[in-house]
């Protein structure tokens, strides 16, 4: 299917493509990706060992954790694979991202506080 | 049968589905059945099935697929213009005791189809089809990254039109606006069938659109011909760049805002509904997040044809290429800080309104200097007012003025005063027809020649061009008088009697923009009919600069015989200039990709499927999602996907080539 390998030739395939895992890396990101899930699930399903709260934000980091574990051992994203694009789509999608969210939060947050009083507070199932 | 029975297999659709009551949708249909029955019949008739089929439907060659997406544009440009004719007559006549010809009910749907037949059926076909086609061509590669999935993302974004124009024969379409805000749009006041038709129609579309930008992002990546570094790449191929990065970023968002509209109308979620703990506020705050970079998806390829228009008919280098490209991505950045200026009446208060209406005055600033960079480049230069140059010309004049009302709207004070009103519609039709759809058309008579080998008879298309430009102003400039005098939009019925005369004026130039349209048919019709009068075998009728000048037009299949070397930005002026010779021998087998009929097949399904969801049709839904699983799963296996043009082939065309530029050199010199 693809064309690219007649217009640039077998020699341009490789040239600043992916590096390929080990089987070595394949397993630590299989053992990190495990951990990073057990543990959440662990502190939700033993109710009350911390508070909702807490559990929340360990989630929500672990969440993180999750996502650089899998682009580093699945996706072998570095600053170098694919001439760098990778990177710089990584750091797009960041932007986005943070534009996005917080920018909905901060817009969210001040729509709720700006409700006529007897309209009742929004944030409920926020 | 049983009723249950019935319900089972045809869920909500039942004969009271079929609008047989209103008399214009019969005869719209009667018009749509006999023009169809016409149509087939004349395909069966010339035979001509067979060479749609194989030749075109199942093309995975970008250049077919793009001039597909140009005619699935011009197609739905039809439709949406009729409803903007229905609706201008309705506001003529609706005064006073005047009810007008419309009701209600049907109004609501005409808007709210116009708008999302014009942005999703027309302008993004338009822009999709020009970089498709453009775009391999100017970096001098073969075809796309991803060849089938071209071809599976057009039919994808066909069958979200074909989910829309269903809804004018069976069932109804939205009554919301053309962005289904909630909580009107929710279960609770929209229980019908018209936003399920909405959101199946988005969302199956929208897969084409999203793949077919990861496809061009991957293709201007990594197929750019040797030499042509980033700042070497042709300006249309970087507003294409950026626009894809745009539209990969943007849509999911869009994908997502729908998909939870979708479980609060289904199965009974409270994201956007006015109760439970559900919040309304945030579609609007969702959807405006993708719809503002939705924008600049549609401006940005129309700033690309400019810039390419501008520097080949003066004659001259783009001025400021640099600050094009920076301008573009600056672009890129900024359309994301700025949605908030279509709800600043929602209530954020006064530091978040502040805050973005000033990253929207900014955002004019990168614009504008492209335009200082189209002035710049025409000045001094030897300008030749060719078709694409006149609308190149009508869009700085038009998009400025467009351009400034958008600014004014951006100062919060003042949007509370203009919010909703017409001057807003006003403004808005002001850039997306004086800024995409002109340069749509500036694209589309700059690269004819080069997809079929002639150019557009010039005639026909300057009175086009003339009925358009003083059509647009004629029936916008009474919607921005009327718009400052406080009339808000989508109404259906005035009482005030002063009002009328505007709303006549506005009908005017509807009517005049028409009369552009039929030029447009017949110019279109005249061109085919007087090729060989309008005949160019040189490649490269307007003195281009950039690669897609460089081979033969139409193109032969594989672009290229040999992939070109690039050593200048503008890589075709830059071999002109070097009088470099065309390599007439040593050709080699070319590797292709072969035409499937999988993108149909998939598409089709999914069409099928949304219907299915529309109707509440599970059964039917469950089989035809499972028929795109396992036909996806059962393509996958099929390693029979390419071929090779032997090199006898390569070389029989390129001869051919040879011989018809030396038959032309003598009139040349």
């Amino acid at each position: 299917m693809s064309a690219h390998h007649d217009a640039h030739g077998a020699a341009a395939d490789h040239d600043g493509g992916a590096p390929h895992g080990t089987r070595k890396s394949y397993l630590i990101g299989f053992a990190l990706s495990v951990l990073l899930t057990a543990v959440p699930f662990a502190i939700v399903m033993a109710d009350g060992i911390v508070g909702p709260q807490t559990a929340a934000g360990i989630c929500m980091v672990f969440a993180v954790v999750q996502i650089l574990v899998h682009m580093v051992y699945f996706l072998h994203m570095n600053t170098k694979s694919e001439n760098g694009w990778t990177m710089m789509a990584l750091i797009f999608t960041v932007i986005v991202v943070v534009i996005a969210l917080t920018g909905s939060l901060w817009v969210m947050y001040h729509m709720n506080a700006n409700m006529m009083p007897g309209m009742g507070d929004m944030s409920g199932g926020m | 049968m049983s009723d249950t029975l019935l319900k089972t297999i045809f869920g909500r659709l039942t004969l009271e589905s079929f609008p047989i009551h209103e008399p214009i949708l019969i005869a719209t249909f009667a018009m749509v059945a006999l023009g169809g029955v016409a149509l087939v019949g004349a395909l069966t008739y010339f035979k001509l099935w067979g060479w749609l089929w194989r030749d075109w439907f199942t093309s995975v060659d970008h250049k077919k697929i793009g001039i597909m997406y140009m005619v699935l544009g011009l197609v739905m440009l039809l439709r949406g213009f009729a409803d903007a004719i229905m609706m201008r007559l309705q506001q003529a006549m609706a005064f006073g005791g005047n009810e007008g010809y419309l009701n209600a009910h049907h109004y609501d749907q005409i808007f709210t189809a116009h708008g999302v037949i014009m942005i999703f059926f027309v302008a993004m076909p338009f822009v999709t089809g020009l970089m498709n086609y453009v775009v391999p061509l100017q970096i001098g590669a073969r075809d796309v990254s991803f060849p089938f999935l071209n071809n599976f993302s057009f039919w994808m974004t066909t069958a979200g039109a074909v989910i829309v124009m269903a809804s004018l024969f069976v069932g109804e379409f939205a009554r919301t606006g053309w962005l289904a805000m909630a909580p009107l749009s929710g279960l609770d006041y929209s229980p019908d069938v018209g936003v399920d038709y909405y959101i199946w129609a988005l969302q199956v579309a929208g897969v084409g659109t999203l793949l077919s930008g990861v496809n061009l992002i991957a293709t201007i990546v990594k197929m750019r011909a040797p030499g042509m570094t980033l700042m070497k790449m042709p300006i249309f191929t970087w507003s294409a760049l950026t626009t894809n990065v745009l539209i990969v970023a943007a849509f999911p968002i869009l994908t997502a805002v729908l998909a939870m509209l979708s479980l609060d109308r289904y199965v009974g979620t409270n994201f956007f509904t006015n109760t439970l703990g559900g919040n309304p506020m945030m579609y609007v705050n969702m959807i405006w997040i993708w719809g503002h970079p939705e924008v600049y998806i549609l401006i940005l390829p129309a700033f690309g044809v400019f810039s390419e228009v501008t520097s080949t008919f003066t004659g001259k280098r783009l001025f400021g290429y640099t600050s094009m490209v920076y301008a573009l991505l600056v672009i890129t950045i900024l359309a994301y800080l700025v949605w908030l200026h279509h709800f600043f009446t929602m209530g954020s208060g006064a530091s978040v309104n502040s805050f973005f209406g000033i990253t929207t005055m900014i955002i004019s600033i990168p614009t504008g200097a492209k335009i200082f960079n189209w002035l710049f480049t025409m000045y001094k230069g030897r300008i030749r007012f060719e078709l694409p140059m006149m609308w190149t010309i009508a869009f700085m004049l038009t998009f400025v003025i467009g351009g400034m009302t958008g600014v004014l709207l951006a100062v919060p004070p003042a949007d509370f005063v203009l919010h909703n009103s017409l001057f807003l519609v006003a403004h808005f039709h002001n850039v997306i027809i004086g800024g995409v759809l002109f340069g749509m058309f500036a694209g589309i008579n700059y690269w004819w020649p080069k997809a079929f080998g002639y150019t557009l008879d010039k005639r026909w298309g300057t009175i086009s061009f003339w009925c358009w430009v003083v059509g647009f102003w004629v029936a916008f400039t009474p919607l921005y008088i009327l718009g400052l005098m406080g009339v808000t939009r989508r109404l259906r019925h005035f009482e005030d009697p002063s009002l009328q005369i505007w709303f006549v004026i506005a009908g005017i130039g509807v009517a005049i923009i028409a009369m552009g349209i039929l030029a447009l048919l017949i110019q279109l019709y005249v061109s085919v009919r007087d090729r060989e009068r309008l005949r160019d075998v040189t490649g490269d009728p307007w003195g281009g600069r950039t690669l897609e000048w460089a081979t033969s037009s139409p193109p032969p299949e594989y672009n290229f015989a040999f992939t070109p070397v690039v050593h200048d930005l503008d890589a075709w002026y830059d071999m002109k200039s070097r009088e470099a010779e065309r390599p007439v021998g040593g050709f080699r087998d070319i590797h292709m990709p072969k035409n499937t009929a999988a993108g149909v097949v998939l598409a089709g399904l999914s069409a099928v499927t949304a219907l299915a969801m529309i109707w509440y049709m599970w059964w039917l839904a469950i089989l035809a999602f499972a028929g795109i699983v396992g036909f996806a799963i059962w393509h996958s296996f099929d390693y029979d996907g390419d071929y090779h043009i032997p090199a006898e082939e390569v070389a029989r065309v390129e001869d051919a080539r040879t011989h018809s530029l030396a038959s032309t050199k003598p009139a040349e010199a």
